[in-house]
């Protein structure tokens, strides 16, 4: 449009001269329309829908005191250790952006994780949302990468020999394993050049992309429109002005819901950065307050809590454990064979079966203990296909789905406390039959998730006004 | 959607019951830590006198290189007192606190270079201790061990490479062991440990030593983070904020969303 033919705004008051000038030049109006003033969500969000907005507050939060804490922290082997106390105790206030920084790393994962649990409870992922979903993975993925680069620049013991477990992992990889490794950490160990690197990929690389994402997530959430606690599409039902009959504006309704929501997070955060910061040895590890030693192994090397349960599986796949995990993929593949149609899916539902079994012969658990961790982070993206029950929100799914989903998650906590306790021959069975619950939530799912009675699903949302 | 609330609430409060049971890290197994009296460190005298025994028993071997000696300040001493009493190396106040000793020749003589203790008391916690109770048990358990190429053994710290820093003001103990077979298994004998037997005597009685390592381990803790208290003070405050913010930010929410029907 050209900039003549754009109305002069109204409504910013003393503003209006100079929003009406921008408006000509940028689409200052039609963006602030689309996002926010004639954004139409549904009415009827509830608790769970708090933790979209939380996330982008602690993401907020991490940029804003990192870049503060760069001011001062120095990407050195000699000197990181050192800086990360001098802004402890030396640089005013420095402790506070500190505890912030670390506090908010696990804030981070834990409003994610709950956040990926409301997409799960009331299928946010569905038709037309896969988008969304995958752009949320894929902001998953960039986290887990910026958390595990942060770790390593306070420059502790945990930090160093973390890096140093995880760096090795891609050593499994065949033929190409060790260079790869290598490759990362740019020395035979990790040392000053791996120090220099993730400090790279932890202040610029991996917050550009994960920004962009979060802007692509949001952009496709916006063309698609937000699902809700029932599942139903609003925009299915329009008024006379083409606006959605259960659709209010995003601002300023859910800007101000959501500043409750901002206020009960801050109160959980400040509550736990200004009483517990290291909150019992999980947000900051004990060991870590030691000068990393790459001659001083540490009795006990565990990863931080958002990654045990990823981890524990990674320790569940042994080699006596590598037969029963191609009997339970052989499985689901001879599950695949029977039901699907098409001669294409029982040729690739064979053919993987064939595969697995000679990656099995073939490659060593330590491999596949790679592959388990990857596969049960990766599987995420592909819950918009494994989901082929009728309707999307579990409010209309038959009730035993939703004790499925309570086992599931169950299941994934107790993965989390294994993966940080010592190893021990319980913890392994229990880890290993954790793994099989994991795996089998998400590959049986095309078949369970069509199971049971649904209810009927209303045509409106449910609502009761305050 | 409250009840899922209520079971999801319930399955996170018995995960939650878990992690608090277990140890973030698993603990090297050894003795029962004793509680350090955790109102020193809300004492400035007694801040004060283990930053004295601080600078004169441990700042010989052991450096604390991120703590300054004007932080001193934080516990109530002046520059002045600082400079007249507590500065042996010839550091100035705003340095930071350097071990008399050379790293190296400590490395020839002990085995191990002693570490720096800026931030001991945090990183010797684990499953169901305190870094300050580890340290205040750890202190007080030295005993007279012959077989150790320094004479001396500790209980919580088994075949340490430190001598006991504190003899004079202890004294030398000995520890009491008794062989006791396991009522399970007849083959089994464990090593019991009965108690300490006074050798020759400190300066200080058994209740003034405990005493004065309180004193220590609370400057140690403290050195650890000098912002601890105000970290406490201020969180009272923000907490106290966000709760009336919380208020008027759950009201001017009720007042937009009364049109929504």
């Amino acid at each position: 449009m050209a900039a003549v033919d754009k109305k002069p705004v109204t409504g910013a008051g003393p503003l209006n001269g100079v929003a009406t000038w921008v408006d000509q030049r940028f689409p200052l109006v039609s963006l602030w329309e689309d996002h926010l003033s004639k954004y139409y969500a549904p009415k009827n969000f509830n608790f769970w829908y708090f933790f979209g907005s939380l996330a982008l507050l602690v993401l907020v939060i991490q940029i804003v005191t990192g870049i503060f804490l760069v001011m001062h922290y120095k990407p050195d082997a000699n000197l990181a250790f050192a800086s990360v106390e001098y802004i402890m105790r030396d640089v005013p206030w420095g402790w506070l952006i500190r505890y912030m920084h670390s506090t908010g790393a696990s804030a981070f994962f834990i409003v994610v994780y709950l956040h990926m649990f409301r997409g799960l409870l009331y299928g946010s992922y569905r038709k037309p949302r896969e988008l969304v979903w995958i752009f949320g993975c894929l902001i998953f993925l960039c986290l887990m990468g910026e958390a595990f680069f942060g770790y390593l620049l306070p420059w502790g013991q945990m930090s160093y020999w973390g890096a140093q477990v995880i760096v090795n992992l891609f050593a499994a990889v065949p033929l190409v394993g060790p260079d790869l490794a290598l490759l990362i950490r740019g020395d035979y160990v990790v040392g000053d050049a791996t120090l220099n690197r993730f400090f790279s990929f932890h202040v610029i690389a991996i917050p550009l992309v994960l920004i962009g994402l979060v802007a692509a997530h949001i952009i496709a959430l916006h063309e698609v429109g937000s699902n809700n606690p029932d599942g139903v599409e609003i925009k299915a039902k329009k008024d006379a002005n083409g606006i959605p009959l259960d659709g209010i504006p995003f601002h300023p309704y859910y800007s101000v819901h959501d500043l409750v929501g901002v206020s009960g997070f801050l109160l959980v955060f400040t509550a736990i950065l200004f009483f517990a910061p290291e909150f019992g040895g999980y947000f900051l590890e004990y060991n870590n307050f030691i000068p990393a030693d790459p001659l001083k192994t540490p009795p006990h090397i565990a990863p931080v809590w958002y990654f045990t349960p990823f981890y524990s599986m990674l320790r569940a796949t042994t080699a006596e454990f590598l037969l029963p995990l191609w009997i339970f993929f052989a499985l689901v593949l001879a599950l695949a064979f029977v039901r699907s149609r098409g001669g294409l899916g029982k040729l690739l539902s064979a053919g993987a079966a064939v595969v697995l079994a000679l990656g099995f012969w073939a490659l060593d658990a330590k491999f596949w203990g790679v592959v388990v961790m990857g596969g049960s982070v990766v599987i995420f993206f592909f819950l918009p296909w494994l989901d082929q029950s009728p309707v999307k929100s579990i409010r209309y799914r038959p009730k035993w789905h939703m004790h499925l989903y309570l086992v599931f998650v169950a299941f994934f906590l107790v993965l989390g406390y294994l993966g940080i306790q010592a190893p021990s021959q319980v913890g392994e069975r229990v880890s290993q039959v954790g793994t099989i619950v994991y795996f089998g939530f998400f590959l049986l799912m095309p078949w369970w998730s069509r199971w049971g009675t649904f209810k009927q699903v209303p045509d409106r949302v449910t609502f009761h006004g305050h | 959607m409250n009840k899922l609330l209520a079971r999801l609430l319930a399955a996170l409060t018995v995960g939650a019951a878990m992690l608090v049971g277990a140890p973030a890290q698993a603990s090297e197994g050894g003795i029962h830590m004793d509680s350090f009296p955790l109102s020193k460190l809300h004492d400035e005298a007694a801040l004060q006198r283990g930053a004295k025994l601080f600078v004169n028993y441990c700042l010989n071997c052991h450096s604390a290189a991120y703590m300054r000696y004007n932080r001193l300040r934080d516990i109530g001493l002046t520059e002045q007192q600082v400079t007249d009493n507590l500065l042996f190396t010839g550091a100035k106040v705003g340095d930071v606190m350097k071990a008399s000793i050379d790293p190296k020749q400590a490395k020839d003589w002990f085995g191990a270079t002693p570490p720096d203790l800026t931030v001991i008391a945090r990183s010797r916690a684990g499953a169901g201790f305190t870094g300050a109770d580890y340290l205040y048990t750890y202190l007080r358990t030295y005993y007279q061990d012959n077989t150790k190429a320094t004479g001396w053994n500790n209980l919580a710290f088994p075949s340490v490479a430190m001598p006991h820093a504190l003899w004079q003001l202890q004294g030398v103990r000995r520890a009491v062991f008794e062989e006791q077979k396991d009522p399970h298994d007849e083959h089994k004998v464990a090593h019991v440990f009965k108690g300490f037997e006074q050798v020759t005597p400190g300066t200080l009685s058994a209740q003034e030593y405990d005493n004065a390592v309180g004193d220590l381990v609370a400057y140690l803790q403290w050195m650890g983070e000098p912002a601890q208290g105000l970290r406490v003070r201020l969180g009272v405050w923000v907490l106290l904020f966000l709760a009336v913010f919380m208020v008027i930010a759950w009201r001017l929410n009720a007042a937009y969303w009364k049109d929504v029907k």
